[in-house]
């Protein structure tokens, strides 16, 4: 028996970013295009268990689509000229055959960039892209997030309305805009990616079907900008921190570290397909962005044996590039545990404290918890002690906490 | 989920083939593919060669195994590529391997990755473990 919703839902998942494109097109009107979309979506779900799931479900949809178009605008009592010409246009399209809307690439790319619009908010912008790119349900979005369909709902309805009110056009950023519009669509995938890999609600430590889900737009928008090195980057980084899932909770659920994680549960095939991504990034060669050098110190990781026999000489240089190009006291720690691990505690306790008296990462529990660790490897365990207390002090995560308790109390 | 879409032919059908224009079928194939790439579901594929002289069976019947040329005339059903697709259902699963631009006598056997959660309490089985570990050294999949 075939579930004409569940095969209806997957056929928009396919095909549902080039239809809401080409109508987007067609109509200049990324927010009719997609209300025509979701209609021709509810006539499938009615008509398709007596007629059969047809042909080509794609251009089905988008024919049925196209005729609303026209006959909401035939249907207006006021027609305006615009409208008007529009809808002749369309009327005197070329045909309705399996290929006449064929969508190309570059419409596909306009809509990534108009879900990722400045005018938007960022939590929308994260709604509409997994819509509109990744075909996804308000109901599938909301199950994958973990919040009320009734907020996602909202969220996405409220960004229509805003993309209406701004009158935004169905065009791709001017080149003076680009990179930072293209910088903005590349964050709204990892941020979808990050929440999956490390989420920040729910029982789980970890959810890889919303990974996955970044995993796949991050694909699709390499194949979409494949002269653009960060996007391939990108992908690069979501594949080799992805390659690690495996490894990184026990059966109840807690999570393990990267240094006691079981590396043979790295997924190889992974780590390959995210060299290999990087591998296209750097033969562009337009030197590393952020996202390049965030995936080459992922390599590094993914493709060492052990924690002693990782190249930290080489992640610290990578973190030393990372931070000239993206300042940021994070990567400023970051690179203290690697120069740890590369050259010993003395000269890492130098740029952590530098961190500190800079008054970097106020607040956080992650400088004091790193700092108690290099005093202790460096014997100056009362000091140490402090650090670690301070630290339990300030982290929000009861199982952290008690790991530096226990930490506290064994020096 | 992952999953593996395995192309299997039977010998008509592949001497059928052989009477289409070849560019043709990389054309066709070439699209497949693409499109697969661009949804961004695709993770691996490939094409496995005709030619037996290349090709040998292991049958473990026998004690050492006995290796033979072929696989000829017992397998009517040649087993001649796969790819890798990873999607959210197995209905998406059917929508991409319908796609596939195969022909009266071809086949596509669909089968879904195990999962370590396929194991269930047997997760933590040194073997099963132990056999990640030879994956993971000898670097195959």
């Amino acid at each position: 028996m075939v579930d004409t919703g569940r095969t209806v839902a997957a056929v928009w998942r396919i095909e549902g970013a080039r239809i809401v494109a080409t109508l987007a097109r067609l109509t200049n009107d990324v927010v009719l295009a997609e209300d025509l979309a979701q209609e021709a979506v509810v006539d499938a779900l009615r008509q398709w268990p007596e007629t059969g799931i047809p042909q080509n479900p794609g251009a089905w949809l988008t024919a049925v689509a196209k005729r609303k178009a026209i006959d909401t605008w035939r249907r207006r009592e006021r027609l305006n000229e615009r409208y008007q010409a529009i809808a002749h246009d369309l009327a005197a399209g070329p045909d309705d055959g399996p290929d006449a809307w064929q969508p190309i690439d570059d419409d596909v790319l306009r809509l990534v960039f108009i879900a990722c619009h400045p005018v938007i908010a960022r939590e929308a912008q994260v709604a509409l892209t997994l819509r509109l790119i990744g075909g996804l349900s308000t109901e599938e979005i909301a199950r994958l997030f973990l919040l009320p369909v009734a907020t996602i709902q909202q969220r996405i309805v409220r960004a229509k309305k805003t993309l209406a009110a701004a009158k935004v056009p169905f065009e791709a950023p001017d080149p003076s805009e680009w990179r930072a519009r293209l910088g903005s669509v590349l964050g709204v995938v990892y941020l979808i990616f990050t929440e999956g890999y490390a989420a920040t609600a729910g029982e789980q430590w970890m959810r890889t079907d919303l990974a996955n889900e970044a995993l796949r737009l991050g694909r699709v928008l390499a194949g979409l900008t494949p002269r653009e090195p960060e996007a391939h980057a990108l992908v690069a980084l979501m594949e080799l921190q992805a390659s690690r899932f495996g490894a990184r909770l026990r059966p109840d659920g807690t999570p393990i570290l990267l240094a006691d994680q079981d590396r043979a549960r790295w997924d190889r095939a992974q780590i390959g397909r995210g060299q290999a991504a990087l591998a296209r990034a750097d033969a562009l060669g337009r030197g590393r962005g952020s996202y390049a050098l965030q995936a080459a110190i992922a390599e590094c990781h993914a493709t060492a044996p052990s924690i002693d026999d990782t190249d930290w000489a080489r992640i610290v240089l990578l973190y030393e590039a990372l931070g000239r190009i993206a300042p940021n006291p994070v990567v400023d720690l970051n690179r203290a545990v690697a120069v740890s691990m590369a050259t010993g505690p003395a000269s890492a306790l130098l740029i952590v404290d530098g961190l500190a008296d800079a008054g970097a990462l106020r607040g956080s529990s992650l400088l004091p918890s790193v700092r108690g660790e290099l005093l202790a490897r460096l014997g100056r365990a009362e000091e140490a002690r402090s650090e670690f207390v301070t630290a339990a002090a300030l982290t929000a995560n009861s199982r952290e906490r008690g790991v530096l308790l226990a930490k506290a109390a064994a020096l | 989920m992952k999953y593996m879409l395995i192309m299997r032919a039977t010998d008509a059908a592949r001497q059928d083939y052989e009477k289409v224009d070849f560019n043709e079928i990389i054309e066709k194939m070439g699209a497949y593919n693409e499109a697969l790439l661009k949804a961004g579901v695709m993770l691996a594929g490939d094409g496995l060669a005709d030619s037996m002289a290349d090709n040998f069976v292991v049958d473990f019947t026998a004690d050492p195994p006995i290796v033979t040329d072929g696989p000829y005339g017992e397998t009517h059903e040649l087993f001649s590529g796969f790819w890798m697709i990873q999607v959210a259902s197995k209905e998406e699963a059917i929508e991409w391997a319908s796609r596939c631009p195969l022909g009266p006598g071809s086949k596509l056997e669909v089968r879904r990755v195990t999962e370590m959660s396929d194991f269930g309490e047997y997760a933590d089985n040194p073997r099963l473990k132990q056999q990640e570990t030879w994956r993971a050294e000898s670097g195959q999949v």
